[in-house]
C-alpha cells in the first residue's frame, strides 16, 4: 500500500551528494514529492529530508541504498505519524485588496498567518504548517487574488526523545576506540 | 615517512607505490600527460601496460583484481578516454570488483566551460561507482588516493573514480602518505549479531533438506577454508553461483554444481524442494532465482551477507546474518551439529544422472560429427593441470566453459556476471595473466565478443603475455540465436556473423595459432597450445546451431528448468 514516507539522511557536506542521492530515486522511477537540504545541528553534517509516496518495501530498499553510500552517515524513514513536521509557505497579495475589505485580515487571523512586508503594491504573508493547511489558506486567499505563492520542502524531527544520529556517532567512536 | 617536494603527477604515482601497486593499465592523452611524464621516471617500479583502447585497460584491471584480490588500477585521459572506461566501471560495480580509475581532467579554471575534451566524469560515473571524487588542488592528492584505495578494497569492494585536473597534476606539494583506515560515515563491515547466529544455527540443526548457495562473497572475503569447514561439519550440499565458481573445488564431494539459468538440474530443482536455503555472500540475481514469486517458497532462508542493502532486496529472508563471511562462517560452524544427509544427497545424484544422460554426455563426448564447445572444455580439463584460470567472454561459450571447466583453486574464474559485457574476456585474461603469472590463463570467447576487443592482441604481442586464447566460433551471436530459435520462431534477425581469418590475424600480431574444424585435430591442437608458456590462438569451429541446456527460460521458475528444446519434446 502506498503512503507518504519521510526519509531523513545525514551526510557529510560534500560536493555531489545531492546528485548521488537523487539518482537513487530516479533509477527506481520514484518521484520525489519534496526535498530539503541544510546543515544539521552538527557542524559539517547535512540533513536531507525527502518526502515520497511509496510502499513500505520500496522505501526500505531506497533507504538501504542511501545508507550504503560512503558519505552518508545514516538514513532513516518514517511515516508522517512518527514525525513532527512543517512546511513554510509565502503568499503575495495586492495591498489594495487588503484595503478594500477585511476578508484577508480575517483569513490571516483564522490561519494564524503573519505579515512579513507591506508596500504600496503588495503585501507578503507567511504561513507555516502542513500542506493541507497552507494549501487551504492559498485557496481561500486566491478567491480574492494571490499574486505569487510558494511552498517550501518539508522539515521534520522525530518524536523519539533521542537523536538517532548521535547514537550512530557514539557507536562509531566506540568501534574506533576498540 | 619523511616529506619531499614533488609535483601532483608524481604524488599520484608515489601514492600508488605506497599502496603496493606494481601494475597499471592505461592510455595517455592531453589531460593526463603530466602523470605519464611522471611515470617515465618509474619504469621498472610501476609496470604500465599500454592498451589499445581504454575499455581494454579497465577490463585488464578487472582481470588483474579478480585473480589477485588487490585493486586493479587504470588510467585514462579526460573526455573520450574517461567515457571509454564507463562499461568496465559498471561491470566492476555490479560484480563488486575493487578498481581505482584515474582520469585526467581539464585545468580547474576551465571546468564547466565545454573546454576541449571536457566531460563531467564525476557526474557520468556516479551511478556506477562505489565512490568518486574530483581533485582540483594538488594538496588533496595523498589523502584522496588513500581514501580511494580504502573504499575500493574494504567491505563490499567496488570501483572508485578519481578525476584529476591538469593544474592539480602540475602543482607541487610536500608529499606525505598515510593509509586510510577509517571514514566516519562509512561502515564497511556490519557488526555480527549473536542472536542472529544462534537463530541460524537453530534452523540449520533442525533442517532435513538444507542447501547452501555459495556466492562471490566467499572469495572476496577470502573465506574459502571457512566455507569448507562449515560444509564438512554441516554435511550440507552446496551449489555455487556463476561468480561463486572456484570458491571450492569442483570435485569437493558436497559440491552439487551451478545455480541459475544455465546451471545444473539438481540445485535448481532442489531449490524448490529444500526446507532450508543458506545463502552465503550472494545477492539472488534474477538469473539465479528465475521467477521470484515461485522461488523457494517452501523453505526457510538464512542470508550471510556483508552488504545490508542486499538483505531482503529480492528475496525475503528469515534470518539475516550480517558481517564478513570470513568472521561469521567459523562462528556458525562452532554452533552447529555434525550431520550428514545421505538420502537428500542421493536426490542430487539422481538429478545428475538425468542431466548427464540428457545433456552432459552429448556435450562432452558427442557422437555427431560437429564439434561442441563442451568437448573443448573436456580436453582443457584432461590436458591441463586443472589449476588454470578460466576467463570467459559472454554468451553460450561462457555458460559451457563455466559449466564444464574444473576448478581446483580459488580466484580461478573470471567472467562478467552481473553486466554480461561482451568484449570483457580477452582483456580480462591479459590482466589475469599479469595478476597470476604462474598460472595458465585461458581466454574463452565467442566469435562475436572476441571481435569487440580483439585489438588487445597488440598488448599480448608487445608485452609477450602468454595467454591461451580460445575462440569458439559458431558463426553466430550464439546466445541470441538460441533465444531466437526457442522464443522467436527461429527468426535469425541479424545474428549471423562473418569473421576474419582469426589465425591470420593472430599471425599478424606475431602470435601462433591453429584453426580446428574436425575432432581428429582437436586434442593435438590443445596439446600444442599447452606445450609452452607463450600466447596461442586456438580457433575451434563448432556446431553452428547448438543450444546450451539446461535452461530456466526467462520468467519461469527454477523448478521449470528444461533439459532440451521444447520442440524436441514435441517430436519424441
Ligand atoms: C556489449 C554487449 N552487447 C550485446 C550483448 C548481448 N549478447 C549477449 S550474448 C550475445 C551473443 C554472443 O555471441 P558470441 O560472442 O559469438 O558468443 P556465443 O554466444 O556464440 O558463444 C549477445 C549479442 C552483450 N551481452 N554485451
Amino acid at each position: 500500500m502506498n503512503q507518504e514516507y519521510i526519509i531523513s539522511a545525514y551526510t557529510e557536506n560534500h560536493i555531489g551528494l545531492l546528485n548521488r542521492i537523487t539518482i537513487i530515486f530516479t533509477r527506481r522511477n520514484v518521484n520525489i514529492e519534496s526535498l530539503t537540504v541544510s546543515e544539521s545541528a552538527l557542524a559539517g553534517i547535512s540533513k536531507f529530508t525527502i518526502v515520497i509516496n511509496s510502499s513500505e518495501d520500496k522505501v526500505r530498499k531506497i533507504v538501504g541504498q542511501i545508507d550504503k553510500h560512503v558519505e552518508v552517515l545514516k538514513a532513516f524513514y518514517h511515516t508522517n505519524d512518527e514525525m513532527i513536521y512543517q512546511e513554510i509557505a509565502l503568499y503575495k497579495v495586492p495591498t489594495t485588496a487588503m484595503m478594500e475589505s477585511n476578508r484577508i485580515e480575517k483569513l490571516i487571523r483564522k490561519y494564524a498567518a503573519r505579515i512579513l512586508e507591506i508596500t504600496h503594491e503588495f503585501t507578503a504573508i507567511e504561513l507555516t504548517g502542513h500542506k493541507d493547511e497552507t494549501q487551504s489558506f492559498f485557496e481561500e486567499l486566491n478567491q480574492i487574488g494571490v499574486l505569487q505563492f510558494i511552498r517550501s520542502g518539508r522539515v521534520a524531527i522525530t518524536r523519539d526523545p533521542i537523536e538517532k544520529l548521535s547514537e550512530f556517532l557514539k557507536e562509531r567512536d566506540k568501534v574506533e576506540a576498540n | 615517512m619523511s616529506t619531499k617536494r614533488i609535483t601532483g603527477a608524481q604524488a599520484i604515482i608515489e601514492s600508488l607505490i605506497c599502496e603496493d601497486v606494481d601494475t597499471i593499465f592505461g592510455y595517455p592523452g592531453g589531460a593526463i600527460m603530466p602523470v605519464y611524464d611522471a611515470l617515465y621516471d618509474f619504469i621498472g617500479t610501476v609496470n604500465h601496460v599500454l592498451t589499445r583502447h581504454e575499455q581494454g585497460a579497465i577490463h585488464m584491471a578487472q582481470g588483474y583484481a579478480r585473480v589477485s584480490g588487490k585493486a586493479g588500477v587504470c588510467i585514462a585521459t579526460s573526455g573520450p578516454g574517461a567515457t571509454n572506461l564507463i562499461t568496465g566501471i559498471a561491470d566492476a560495480m555490479i560484480d563488486s570488483t575493487p578498481l581505482i580509475c584515474i582520469t585526467g581532467q581539464v585545468a580547474s579554471p576551465l571546468l564547466g566551460t565545454d573546454a576541449f575534451q571536457e566531460t563531467d566524469v564525476v557526474g557520468i560515473s556516479m551511478p556506477v561507482t562505489k565512490w568518486n571524487f574530483q581533485i582540483t588542488r594538488t594538496e588533496q592528492i595523498p589523502e584522496i588516493m588513500a581514501k580511494a584505495f580504502y573504499i575500493a578494497q574494504s567491505g563490499r569492494p567496488g570501483p572508485v573514480v578519481i578525476d584529476i585536473t591538469k593544474d592539480a597534476q602540475f602543482g607541487q606539494i610536500d608529499f606525505e602518505y598515510k593509509k586510510c583506515t577509517r571514514i566516519r560515515s562509512y561502515v564497511p563491515v556490519p557488526e555480527v549479531s549473536r542472536p542472529m547466529l544462534e537463530q541460524a544455527a537453530d534452523l540449520i540443526n533442525k533442517a532435513k533438506k538444507p542447501i547452501v548457495l555459495v556466492g562471490q562473497g566467499v572469495i572476496l572475503g577470502s573465506a574459502e577454508q571457512e566455507l569448507l569447514d562449515f560444509l564438512t561439519k554441516s554435511g550440507i550440499p552446496a551449489a555455487w553461483t556463476l561468480l561463486g565458481l572456484s570458491a571450492m573445488p569442483t570435485d569437493f564431494p558436497l559440491n552439487v554444481g551451478m545455480l541459475g539459468m544455465h546451471g545444473n538440474y539438481g540445485p535448481n530443482t532442489k531449490t524448490n524442494e529444500c526446507d532450508l536455503l543458506i545463502a552465503i555472500g550472494m545477492r539472488f540475481d534474477d538469473r539465479v532465482t528465475g521467477d521470484t514469486s515461485r522461488y523457494a517458497k517452501q523453505a526457510k532462508i538464512i542470508h550471510f551477507e556483508i552488504d545490508p542493502a542486499e538483505v531482503n532486496k529480492i528475496i525475503k529472508v528469515d534470518v539475516p546474518v550480517l558481517g564478513n563471511v570470513k568472521q561469521t562462517l567459523p562462528l556458525i560452524t562452532e554452533l552447529i551439529q555434525e550431520k550428514s544427509y545421505p538420502e537428500w544427497r542421493e536426490e542430487f545424484k539422481e538429478c545428475d544422472r538425468i542431466e548427464y544422460e540428457k545433456v552432459i554426455k552429448n556435450d562432452l563426448n558427442p557422437e555427431k560429427p560437429g564439434l561442441t564447445m563442451g568437448e573443448v572444455m573436456r580436453l582443457l580439463n584432461e590436458k591441463s593441470n586443472n589449476e588454470g584460470v578460466m576467463v570467459t567472454d559472454v554468451g553460450q561459450h561462457q555458460m559451457v566453459a563455466n559449466r564444464y571447466f574444473k576448478f581446483t583453486k580459488s580466484r580461478c574464474c573470471v567472467t562478467s556476471g552481473g553486466l554480461g559485457t561482451m568484449g570483457f574476456g580477452l582483456p580480462a585474461a591479459i590482466g589475469a595473466k599479469l595478476g597470476a603469472p604462474e598460472k595458465v590463463v585461458f581466454s574463452v570467447s565467442g566469435d562475436g565478443g572476441f571481435q569487440m576487443t580483439l585489438q588487445e592482441l597488440g598488448v599480448i604481442q608487445q608485452e609477450k603475455i602468454g595467454v591461451k586464447v580460445i575462440i569458439l566460433n559458431n558463426n553466430f551471436l550464439g546466445m541470441v540465436r538460441q533465444w531466437q530459435e526457442l522464443f522467436f520462431e527461429s527468426r535469425y534477425s541479424f545474428t549471423n556473423m562473418t569473421s576474419p581469418d582469426f589465425i591470420k590475424l593472430a599471425d599478424s600480431y606475431d602470435i601462433k595459432g591453429k584453426r580446428v574444424t574436425s575432432r581428429d585435430d582437436l586434442a593435438k591442437a590443445v596439446e600444442e597450445m599447452l606445450s609452452d608458456d607463450e600466447a596461442y590462438v586456438l580457433e575451434v569451429v563448432v556446431e553452428k546451431e547448438d543450444n546450451v541446456f539446461p535452461m530456466v527460460p526467462t520468467g519461469a521458475s527454477v523448478s521449470d528448468i528444461i533439459l532440451e528444446s521444447p520442440k524436441v519434446e514435441v517430436e519424441s
